[in-house]
């Protein structure tokens, strides 16, 4: 297309600036990018905009932490500080902590610059988790974006190693309490983990290597593998195109919004400065970290409330749920000399392992049962397919009453409850929140699917209550226009797939599973109005129409 | 007032009324909290005050701590316990108890400074324990870089590095320090109040302690250099904020960027 057009008219450009544009287009094909990608259509809607939000933050991140990357000496030398935070003056501390200090008190903007590097970090992970969020629930997952999911769930862990391995730096009492935990959960991996503790650490905890090399990966390794996920989702964001909610005239066919040049460019464009702003404004006005406070970091002091960021929160809440000894039951062995502590293991590593898993898994999980092989660029509502919602709602519950226990001592100081009791509640929630969860989700989407059919079926309750002539009264109804009207009955409402036989004629088990979960997913369902319905409501005769003024209303009970 | 009856039905005009509320409150809150704040610094007892206040005790102490505080099955003993434990207690309302629970509450105190020193003075009588402190261990001049070391080391892992508080078990927790009397947080550090161990001269000594006070009212003077603190509570209440906050200025930009278009 692009090919043909070029040999036409040769270009001709009059002015100093076009021929300067025009020299650079003809050696770069500038225009012809601009041209392709000024043209790609984003539907707008304020849901979309969460990806966004993660990249603005993480361009901040750079930019912040290159300013940083300035003053940072990440040497684990010992120190004693002279900088001017008095309560510190002549403490032996690490070289780290020490420049860290005087990032915070003695570099001019520098403890600004902290404060912004910090909450665009906790910004970036917590827009990623609220975009994961959306895209799970709208099923914008499923094909042909089931890569680019997993792109995402790779970037939501390189992000969480990125905050980690950012927080551990400053080498202050809190990071190397968390460190400590980290060091520890390490060692309870049976028989390699005290070599890998070993290694990572340069000998035995904490050594004088791990801020140095945390540094590396911190600055270099996992920021560039961040930024090739990023180009990689964005390149499929380009290919698949952007995928739109239902509504007239969008199928999965079309994109319907507006193009990007200039309309969206612009949007997009000034969204990073307030993106900018909203950080900038929170660094300015609210402290975050403030490592004064923690003092350097000592192998035997633990402080009170002491926490990782809001991301790896989940992990220390499990951490905190597992019981040490039930009685006389632990799950504390030696076998061959060799310690094995799953009270450490398990709660580390298994529900974060399950979240990932299934998180990876879930769109070829859905794709199994539902034989679902056909494309989709229109977004589900989420009260559309309940089962998946009621799923999504159950993990965000297990993955929030975790997230809760990492905050246990804090809900019991706070709201004057036992710390034990909140314990004890917390673990009951581990196991009974998700399903409660389930079941709740489930109900109220169906409830708002009957809804959504009874205003399709009869109109909007107007709150009008008029009297008959023969002394009935009634509520007036009115219908919905029609854009209103297509999003309450324009989805799929998928049924069961019984198990069907393979080429052979037979129906192995696992079609036999398949089917029972296909109608486990979609047994409990409320399907649309479907035309033949939505003449017979407006044709009943409890539906007898009535003209007032120039609307048109229909009367229902 | 015409202006006015004509903006009440303005979407803004709860909130603004809401907000009004709130500062009224906190305003009022704020004053009547700050009337009582005067300090005695006496330490040497007369007769009459150890006289006086066994009277007091009498009254008000013996039905948990028995005649002659000698105890009983609701309360322990203070037979040498001292006039730092008294001053502490009944100095900061812990004592008398307001109710039975996991740890004695702090509340308005029940007794002006004079009765204090009266209760002390008939407690110190019973027999020797830790004093009430000099005010030179008081000046707040000692080494806050080395209060701080102690304080992380012996303070931190219940009270939080910043000593903003912490939780103990079964419904127990350590305070936040801020706005404690050097005096009363030095009769804790002697007496170890409710759950808290005692730390005596041996274990920290009097000019130790006095760096800890230094420390503790340093950071509390110095404010929080990078902003409202949030409670000074860590990665929690940042996240809290972030997700709440953060998240929802953002999301009320997106709603208003997209809000153009259907």
């Amino acid at each position: 297309m692009s090919a043909s057009s070029t040999a036409e008219v040769p270009f001709v450009p009059t002015s100093k600036v076009g021929r300067i544009t025009d020299f650079v287009d003809e050696r770069v094909g500038g225009s012809g990018i601009l041209r392709e990608f000024g043209r790609k259509v984003f539907p707008d809607h304020w849901s979309f905009m969460f990806g966004e939000v993660a990249l603005y933050s993480f361009v901040i991140l750079l930019m912040s932490g290159t300013f940083l990357t300035f003053f940072f000496d990440p040497s684990m030398a010992e120190t004693h500080y002279s900088g001017s935070y008095t309560p510190l003056t002549n403490v032996e501390m690490s070289v780290a902590y020490s420049s860290s200090l005087n990032i915070s008190f003695d570099i001019r903007g520098g403890l600004f610059f902290r404060q912004v590097h910090h909450w665009a970090a906790l910004l970036f992970v917590a827009s990623l988790g609220v975009h994961m969020l959306r895209v799970f629930f709208t099923g914008a997952f499923r094909k042909p974006r089931e890569m680019n999911w997993v792109v995402g769930g790779v970037l939501l862990i390189l992000a969480m190693a990125e905050g980690f391995t950012g927080y551990s730096l400053p080498d202050d009492l809190l990071s190397g309490n968390g460190l400590r935990i980290i060091d520890g959960v390490i060692k309870s991996i049976p028989v390699i983990g005290t070599y890998i503790s070993f290694f990572l650490f340069g000998g035995e905890f904490p050594g004088t290597a791990i801020i140095g090399r945390l540094y590396v990966l911190h600055i270099l390794l996992v920021p560039a593998m961040i930024l090739l996920m990023i180009v990689i989702h964005l390149f499929m964001v380009v290919v698949h195109k952007h995928t739109q909610y239902p509504g007239p005239g969008r199928n999965d066919g079309n994109v319907v919004g507006y193009p990007l040049g200039p309309v969206y460019a612009a949007k997009a464009g000034g969204f990073f400065f307030i993106v900018f702003g909203v950080v900038a404004l929170m660094a300015a006005m609210f402290t975050i970290n403030p490592i004064w406070n923690y003092g350097p970091y000592d192998p035997s002091p633990v402080s009170a409330g002491t926490q990782p960021d809001w991301y790896i929160g989940f992990v220390d809440g499990a951490l905190r749920l597992m019981p040490g000894v039930v009685n006389d039951f632990h799950l504390e062995y030696v076998i061959f000399g060799h310690v094995l502590t799953l009270n450490v293991l398990l709660p580390a590593l298994v529900p974060a392992g399950i979240i990932f898993t299934v998180l990876f898994m879930y769109p070829w999980i859905e794709r199994w049962i539902t034989k679902d092989n056909r494309e989709h660029h229109v977004l589900d509502r989420p009260r559309n397919a309940p089962t998946r919602t009621a799923i999504g709602v159950a993990g965000f519950t297990w993955y929030c009453v975790m997230w809760a226990a990492a905050g246990s001592d804090l809900i019991a100081t706070h709201f004057h409850v036992a710390l034990n009791d909140v314990t004890y509640w917390l673990r009951t929630l581990f196991f009974l929140g998700p399903i409660f969860a389930f079941m709740v989700t489930k109900r109220v989407a169906l409830a708002l699917q009957r809804k959504d059919r009874e205003i399709a079926l009869h109109g909007r309750e107007t709150g009008r209550i008029v009297r008959l002539p023969h002394g009935e009264f009634i509520e007036v109804h009115a219908p919905l226009d029609d854009y209103k009207h297509y999003k309450l009955v324009g989805f799929e409402s998928p049924v069961p797939l019984a198990a069907e036989p393979n080429e052979h004629g037979v129906v192995t088990p696992k079609e036999k599973r398949r089917a029972a979960l296909s109608k486990w997913f979609f047994e409990d369902r409320v399907a649309p109005a479907t035309p033949a319905e939505l003449e017979a409501a407006h044709g009943h005769g409890h539906h007898e129409a009535i003209e007032s003024g120039e609307e048109h209303k229909s009367l229902s009970h | 007032m015409k202006a006015l009856s004509q903006k009440r039905r303005h979407p803004l005009a709860a909130i603004a009324l809401l907000l009004m509320g709130l500062l009224v409150t906190g305003g009022l809150y704020a004053v009547a909290t700050t009337v009582n704040q005067a300090k005695a610094d006496t330490t040497a007892f007369s007769a009459s005050d150890a006289q006086e206040g066994g009277k007091l005790f009498a009254a008000n102490c013996a039905t948990c701590h028995g005649m002659g505080a000698s105890g009983s099955k609701d309360g322990p003993s203070l037979v040498g316990v001292g006039a730092a434990a008294v001053d502490f207690q009944v100095g900061t309302g812990r004592m008398p108890m307001q109710m039975n629970g996991p740890q004695a509450q702090e509340k308005p105190r029940q007794f002006n400074d004079q009765q204090t020193q009266q209760l002390a003075a008939y407690v110190a009588s019973l027999g020797a324990g830790p004093a009430i402190p000099d005010a030179a261990l008081l000046d707040e001049n000692g080494d806050a870089a080395k209060g701080g070391e102690l304080f992380r080391v012996n303070c931190a892992m219940c009270h939080n590095a910043a000593a903003a508080g912490g939780a103990l078990t079964r419904g127990k927790f350590a305070p936040a320090l801020a706005g404690v009397s050097g005096q009363h947080i030095y009769e804790a550090m002697a007496t170890g109040p409710q759950n808290m161990p005692v730390f005596n001269d041996a274990n920290i000594s009097p000019e130790g302690k006095r760096d800890i006070i230094t420390f503790l009212k340093k950071i509390e003077a110095n404010g929080s250099p990078g902003g409202a603190d949030l409670g000074a509570l860590g990665p929690v209440s940042e996240g809290l904020f972030v997700w709440v906050a953060g998240l929802g200025v953002i999301i009320a930009f997106t709603i208003w960027l997209t809000s153009r278009t259907s």
